[in-house]
């Protein structure tokens, strides 16, 4: 696919339009409390059960930063190849809401924990850059609900100072395409730091998308629409191809596009306008006098680097030169750390004479369906890596035909079970012993003499006809070569 | 009995501590002058019955090892005390009963001493005349319809009209300094970061600070190294090497020099002011130390600096007293209007004034020519202090530019009210300690005080100066017990 083809362009009539695209992902830090009080994080609490005096913001009460959410935040931006700030300033962000128990959300305005980085996305024509403008830390608000009762509206503050990383992009993405692998990528990097556990249905994933449209191969930006708190992947990709190709309409039709923020109606598939810039809050941000700026030092970032593991793009390098996969394969298996993980351990467990073409095929497909249709992560597989790995080698080392093997598949998922014994027990090992082969086919030649005849008369489809017999009277575990062999020798 | 309230905190130490006195006599005495104290309108709210019942259980089974051995004491109600209400003077927490305790009054009543009650105190602490208080004005024992100025009123009234030996307060730009200078007794602004703000009702953030008020200098030093402590609850709070300042105190000030700022000279300050001052430097001389001119080039800016970062920091700090969570709630016909209703009966005119002022200079448009050239100013007015202290140890002011005034002169001229703060605003923008001592009366036999600023950290060396002088000044209230029958 040449790179012309797969460009996302809105056509009308004579013009083209290209869609300029730039996120801010709030990422949920995974860390058992909160940013600025020792209150927990666990999803799907009781409604306000885990709330301190400080996230409800009582009198005198005062923030305290919660170290290890500085380390996940300096950890995320060395995994985005970013610049850490050593001094960065904690802000207040002043509004009111019935959740935002203090009057203000603490976030970081000015100067940020994280500042320029980059991601690699892999697209089907080739990588593609994005910028990282900035990445910075701040408190989640509580949650308002306004359904549980038609006069009142209830708060849950459990969410009340939950730390969370903003990421910014640069305005560097094209397509809706784009945003999926973007969001991946940012999701995997996460998920191989241990900063965020990237669930989208728990809210720990969202993002506001920034669209703005612009003639093909103007340098100019439009002007911009921000979309509120979209909160999946496929949401975000229809809020864009809604929005890009409104902000077209208006400028096919001689009219402006108002910069304002915007919310996607998911039921209606359409976006709606939530304020315009006039409307806009005024934040009135300025230091938080109750925290110090945030001082790191060298070392500390050092030692934070240090303990950075392997992450995809490094896996994949590395998969393709040690394993000899192809980049294709190599994708597949470390988009998600747990998947790369169960596949270095199949390596592992396999032992020397190991064929990794066949454990990655049999991973990316007996295995992963299996796991789609039980609805399962690769982390809760039924099947060990373990077992997973015995049973490669039983095929590979001709104990098994693959053919059996996906029987003693089937049968390893229930509970677990140890695939040699599946085999011993139902006695599916591949008949490889000439003498009792050369006994059967013998057999089967007598009983068809008439059709042994016709082969040798130069009927040569007919041998598939005794392969079959052969197998069948096997109950399909003769070894399929050594069949071949015989019966071109006997007949 | 009767004299009991007249005796000092020290004094008080020592009498139970040699079982002349027990607590229950003690706690008694001043729950008796309190409650003969109504006019005064100290309190805001009294856990009489409860003290009684503490100091008999302390006498029980004493601990004399403790540094405020069963000693009864009133607090600012800025301070959060478990169980008890606390209100900061104002409408919009007047139900409110914290579930826990301030960093400050824990480590009071650590040390043993027994909670009187909550003193009134201007709303929010914004105020320099306690007459912004939803509980009403406080009278001060030194006439009747005085102000005892303000935020700490009640606190300077309680101890100058002996309700209580000692007292806490606060200090953002002079609340503590400038009602003790009002009310002829002692009061300490600490280094910011040496007493924790945990617990405390926040005004402005970066300049609010806990102190002692006292009798005099050496019950001050007492109380303030039980106060003073690091906190890791408080991120501002500075983990540096505290003095037992009350046994470290020495009146051997021999050698140091103290600077005399030219500008604090400013227009239209009374003679008698000018005249305490010299008067001061001519005491620092006699003690032995040697006074130096010194320029504190910027002084003329703190004050429009500090109504300009204090109002930011208490617009933002002010925001969580919604009606939502706790507090005083206005009904409303939906949530813009609750928190409309709520704030605007729930808060007083000047709190509100504040609020305003501060919204303003953080809105975009204004942040940069109001509160980040405050903070630039800020900054300088703290090189101003930092270069003087090359030359001096520490810094010899009036404490205000004027005595105490009439109920009522200043309510209808905020700006004339904001001008009390003159002299103690630059300590808070640096920083700095600060120590208002009575130094002598005016003409109208009103309590004068002057005020030495230190080093950070550095409260030692101006408690013993401030020590040093009350030695030589050898001051006396004159208490006439005018609000009694």
């Amino acid at each position: 696919m040449s790179k012309k083809d797969s460009e996302y362009l809105i056509n009308r009539k004579d013009n083209q339009y290209e869609v300029v695209i730039g996120l801010e992902v709030h990422a949920q830090v995974l860390s058992e409390s909160k940013l600025f009080s020792t209150s927990a994080t666990k999803f799907g609490a009781e409604p306000n059960t885990q709330v301190s005096l400080v996230d409800a913001a009582f009198p005198g009460m005062l923030p305290v930063i919660n170290e290890f959410c500085v380390k996940q935040a300096i950890k995320t931006g060395i995994g985005l190849n970013a610049k850490i700030n050593k001094r960065s300033v904690f802000d207040r962000k002043n509004y009111f809401y019935a959740d935002l128990p203090q009057g203000y959300q603490i976030s970081q305005f000015k100067d940020p924990i994280v500042g320029e980085g980059k991601v690699i996305l892999d697209m089907p024509n080739g990588q593609k850059e994005v910028g990282i403008e900035r990445l910075h830390l701040e408190q989640d608000a509580g949650k308002s609900i306004h359904d549980l009762d038609p006069q009142n509206t209830f708060v849950d503050l459990n969410r009340s100072g939950v730390a969370l990383m903003e990421i910014v992009s640069k305005p560097d993405l094209r397509s809706p395409d784009e945003v999926n692998a973007y969001i991946k990528k940012l999701r995997s990097i996460m998920r191989y730091l241990g900063t965020c556990d990237g669930n989208m249905q728990e809210g720990s994933l969202r993002a506001d998308v920034n669209v703005s449209v612009r003639p093909k191969g103007s340098k100019e930006f439009g002007t911009r629409c921000e979309i509120k708190n979209v909160n999946s992947i496929k949401f975000m990709q229809m809020a864009i191809e809604y929005e890009a190709n409104r902000q077209v309409d208006l400028i096919e039709e001689g009219k402006t596009i108002d910069q304002e923020t915007r919310l996607f109606d998911t039921k209606k598939n359409e976006t709606r306008s939530m304020r315009s810039k006039e409307d806009a809050h005024d934040y009135r941000y300025f230091p938080d006098p109750d925290l110090l700026p945030l001082e790191v030092s060298e070392k500390f970032i050092e030692e934070l680097r240090n303990d950075i593991p392997e992450l995809p793009d490094d896996k994949k390098k590395r998969f393709i030169e040690e394993f000899k996969l192809s980049p294709y394969e190599a994708n597949i298996l470390v988009s998600d750390i747990d998947t790369a993980k169960y596949f270095e351990e199949v390596v592992a467990k396999m032992g020397k004479n190991k064929d990794i073409k066949l454990a990655v095929n049999w991973i990316t497909g007996e295995l992963f369906a299996v796991l789609n249709s039980k609805g399962l992560e690769i982390s809760q597989s039924p099947v060990s890596a373990k077992n997973f790995a015995i049973l490669i080698n039983l095929i590979k080392n001709g104990t098994i035909s693959g053919k059996i093997a996906k029987t003693v598949f089937e049968l390893m998922i229930d509970g677990d079970k140890d695939p040699q014994k599946i085999v011993e027990e139902k006695g599916l090992k591949q008949q490889s012993d000439p003498k009792a082969l050369e006994a059967l086919i013998d057999k089967i030649i007598n009983d068809n003499r008439e059709k042994a005849i016709e082969y040798k008369q130069g009927k040569e489809k007919l041998f598939g006809f005794f392969v079959g017999q052969a197998m069948k009277a096997s109950g399909g575990k003769a070894n399929p070569q050594l069949i071949n062999e015989i019966l071109k020798k006997k007949l | 009995m009767s004299d009991i309230t007249k005796q000092s905190l020290t004094e008080l130490v020592e009498n139970i501590k040699n079982k002349k006195l027990c607590s229950t006599d003690v706690t008694k005495a001043f729950i008796d002058r309190s409650e003969k104290s109504e006019k005064l309108n100290a309190y805001i709210t009294n856990d009489f019955t409860s003290a009684l019942d503490k100091a008999k259980k302390f006498d029980q089974k004493p601990n004399f090892n403790l540094k405020l051995p069963g000693i009864p004491m009133a607090v600012k109600d800025l301070f959060c005390t478990k169980n008890i209400k606390t209100t900061a003077g104002s409408k919009i927490l007047n139900n409110f009963v914290p579930t826990y305790e301030s960093t400050v009054t824990e480590n009071i009543w650590n040390e043993g001493a027994i909670l009187l009650g909550k003193l009134n105190c201007d709303e929010f602490a914004m105020g320099s005349s306690n007459e912004t208080s939803f509980f009403g004005n406080v009278q001060s024992p030194i006439d009747k319809n005085l102000v005892p100025g303000g935020s700490s009123g009640g606190s300077a009234s309680a101890v100058a009209g002996q309700l209580t030996p000692v007292t806490i307060g606060t200090d953002t730009g002079g609340s503590i300094r400038q009602p003790a200078s009002f009310t002829g007794i002692v009061g300490l602004k600490p280094t910011y970061g040496s007493c924790s703000r945990y617990g405390i009702v926040a005004f402005a953030s970066s300049l609010d600070q806990a102190g002692p008020m006292a009798q005099n200098v050496k019950d001050c030093a007492l109380l303030h190294e039980v106060i003073s402590s690091y906190d890791a609850k408080d991120s501002t709070s500075i983990d540096f090497k505290r003095n037992h300042y009350g046994k470290e105190l020495t009146n051997n000030i021999k050698g140091k020099k103290i600077g005399i700022p030219k500008e604090y000279r400013v227009d239209g300050m009374p003679k008698e002011i000018e005249d305490l001052w010299q008067k001061g430097i001519q005491y620092i001389k006699d003690c032995g130390a040697e006074t130096i001119d010194i320029s504190l080039p910027n002084t003329s800016y703190a004050l429009p600096t500090y109504y300009i970062v204090a109002p930011a920091e208490a617009s933002s700090n002010l925001a969580r007293y919604d009606g939502v969570k706790y507090g005083f709630r206005a009904k409303g016909e939906n949530l813009i209007d609750m928190y409309e209703k709520t704030r605007s009966e729930g808060f007083g005119a000047e709190v509100q004034r504040r609020i305003m002022i501060g919204t303003y200079v953080l809105s975009s448009g204004y942040y940069d020519a109001y509160y980040l050239k405050a903070q630039k100013v800020r900054k300088l007015i703290k090189n101003d202090f930092d270069e003087a202290y090359k030359k001096v140890d520490a810094i010899l002011t009036p404490s205000t530019p004027s005595s105490a005034f009439k109920i009522g002169e200043k309510t209808n001229d905020p700006v004339s009210m904001y001008l009390n703060d003159i002299f103690t605003v630059p300590v808070n923008l640096a920083g700095l300690p600060g120590i208002s001592i009575p130094a002598g009366h005016d003409s109208k036999g009103y309590p004068l005080g002057l005020q030495i600023i230190g080093k950070a950290f550095d409260e030692q060396n101006i408690l013993n100066i401030a020590y040093a002088m009350e030695e030589k000044i050898n001051f006396k209230n004159k208490i006439t017990d005018w609000w009694i029958k």
